[in-house]
């Protein structure tokens, strides 16, 4: 189909924000799934006629560091606005948003492709909003649950810069992101806390004029976004192939049949009769204030994955996976000033310490590992004072104990043997327990020699020095040859 | 300023009320008198006016991120008409 049409796609992403309270009231922001209902409400929202709305501080500060982060012009002078429609998820009848002037404008993001190209997607606006109510739908009605509503939200919202799933999918994963490094949002999908909604529709090659857009939902992936998005994208060029028409709608996907499916007409825009909400002042975020929000804003994903590639020559998978959680790249990060190598605590931690934290697991901030212990660790491998063996044992032990290797070898017992009379004595009775492979090995079976040494091995239990152990076999079991042939 | 019929039936239907005939003709004229009223503001000279959007001089009414005690569940729900399951009981809803 691409030959012939052209995808547009934007993106809408809604973000609830880690806020303490609300973002207009005192009630605690709770997790909207595991909290009784409506244990966090109070008769701002709820709604309750004369009560006043007051803005929460550190909603705005989160949302300046998220446009920000996401390369926009911060509005000076914000106005909030009432969005009013009848629904039951809304107890006020309106949702207090922002419409003309919203926090933040003109922003981008560069996402990287898996053809090894960076895209930039167009960020039009941010702006702050309130979540809304919870319904679940009974045979006897509809229950609403009003603890999610007044959480302070996010919305995000693209330029139609996006081309296929791909490309959605890897705009939506770096937003998450993002937000996680922000510290904003947990980036819980299956909670509901980050929402994704793609607005698709196809065109002529060549046609200036968009075509009819449908509005996605229930995407509760990734891999739900990048498929359902692809699957659309052939269903219209479908529908126009077969001289239909696409309509405007609102469309679920089915995670299960893996396709999409008609919710909801929109036969006309929707009219929300939004103006400036009365209870509110405006909001005024002067030069200043916008400084110092921008000096809170950490090292982002992009630019340590450059970092790492470029000052550390690591590969960009290696830059990528250590990028991709913000606890364990500052870890890495320490663990560099402690002074460790590059590349080969890049492989410690991407392998060794990923696999001992997958098998219990844990994260990063969960076990009581300093970093210098890992470069410990590295340089006593690195001396010859333990081998990888050892050195697997001794991390998992770190990990649970939070003690410094050289105590672990110490008290273990675990140095690596490079005792040269204590080994030819191992050896000397590895071959003398094992006549029949002795006699195949002088027969010609040379390759038995490997046999020798991993006995050697697990005679030591692994501690033994294996270069050496092979030069002291070798050696060992020629010299056999020779008494043999005298 | 006149508002038409279809300019009121729109107007119930985004509040969603069902008018009769002889209401859509009464709040017509109603709903076209509040506009003649609100439109003396044009009679006024605004040149050089800065728009405002907000009749109190006040800016960056803030509070600070903290929790304060919410309502109980049994006071949340004491106006509701009906409940079920500590949620308000509503009648289910078709669109969505």
């Amino acid at each position: 189909m691409l030959d012939r049409y052209e995808p547009v796609i934007g993106l809408e992403i809604h973000a609830e924000l880690l806020t303490h309270s609300k973002m207009f009231c005192g009630c605690r922001v709770v997790d909207s799934v595991e909290a009784a209902p409506n244990t966090a409400v109070c008769p701002v929202c709820l709604g309750m006629p004369g009560m006043l709305p007051v803005i929460n501080r550190r909603a705005v500060e989160f949302a300046m560091r998220v446009a920000l982060a996401l390369n926009c012009e911060i509005q000076n002078h914000n106005i909030f606005a009432r969005k009013n429609y009848f629904y039951p998820d809304l107890p006020k009848g309106y949702q207090i948003s922002q419409y003309e002037l919203p926090i933040g404008r003109h922003g981008w993001l560069d996402i990287a492709l898996s053809d090894g190209t960076t895209k930039r997607i167009g960020i039009r606006r941010v702006h702050m909003e309130e979540d809304t109510g919870k319904l679940t739908h009974r045979d006897e009605g509809s229950l609403v649950d009003y603890n999610r509503s007044g959480v302070p939200l996010l919305e995000i919202v693209t330029e139609p810069d996006i081309r296929s799933g791909e490309e959605a999918r890897a705009y939506a994963t770096r937003i998450r992101q993002t937000l996680r490094y922000l510290g904003v949002n947990s980036g819980d999908m299956e909670k509901g806390v980050l929402r994704i909604e793609p607005n698709i529709s196809i065109r002529p090659r060549g046609s200036e004029a968009f075509g009819t857009r449908i509005e996605l939902k229930n995407l509760n992936s990734f891999r739900a976004l990048a498929d359902g998005t692809d699957f659309e994208l052939d269903r219209q060029a479908a529908v126009l192939d077969g001289g239909g028409k696409v309509i405007q709608e609102t469309r679920g996907w089915h995670d299960t049949r893996r396709e999409t499916f008609s919710q909801r007409a929109k036969e006309e825009a929707e009219d929300y009769r939004y103006f400036a909400e009365p209870d509110l002042p405006p909001l005024f975020i002067d030069p200043a204030w916008i400084q110092t929000m921008r000096a809170t804003l950490p090292e982002l994903p992009q630019a340590k994955e450059a970092r790492y590639r470029i000052d550390f020559g690591l590969s960009p998978v290696e830059a990528t996976a250590l990028a991709d959680d913000r606890a364990v790249a500052e870890w890495f990060d320490a663990a560099i000033g402690a002074g460790g190598k590059p590349k080969s605590l890049a492989n410690w931690i991407l392998n060794d310490l990923f696999r001992l934290l997958n098998e219990r697991g844990l994260t990063i901030s969960d076990v009581p590992l300093a970093p210098a212990a890992l470069v410990e660790l590295q340089s006593l491998v690195d001396r010859g004072t333990i081998n990888l063996t050892t050195a697997r044992e001794v991390l998992a032990e770190m990990l649970e104990s939070g003690r410094d290797p050289t105590t672990i070898i110490e008290a273990g017992g675990l140095g690596q043997i490079s005792d040269e009379a204590a080994l030819i004595a191992i050896v000397d009775q590895v071959i003398t327990d094992n006549p029949g492979p002795l006699t195949n090995y002088l027969g010609g079976k040379e390759s038995l020699l490997g046999w020798f040494v991993g006995q050697v091995m697990r005679a030591t239990r692994g501690q033994a020095n294996p270069a050496l152990v092979n030069e002291i076999a070798r050696r060992r079991l020629e010299e056999k040859r020779d008494t043999a042939g005298s | 300023m006149s508002l038409s019929r279809d300019e009121v039936l729109k107007i119930a239907g985004l509040a969603r009320l069902a008018l009769s005939e002889e209401e859509v003709a009464r709040f017509s004229d109603q709903l076209s008198a509040v506009l003649d009223y609100v439109a003396r503001l044009d009679e006024l000279d605004l040149r050089g006016i800065e728009p405002s959007v907000h009749a109190v001089a006040r800016t960056n009414v803030m509070r600070d991120d903290v929790v304060m005690p919410s309502l109980s569940p049994t006071d949340a729900l004491f106006n509701a008409a009906a409940t079920s399951e500590n949620q308000f009981l509503i009648q289910s809803i078709l669109e969505e």
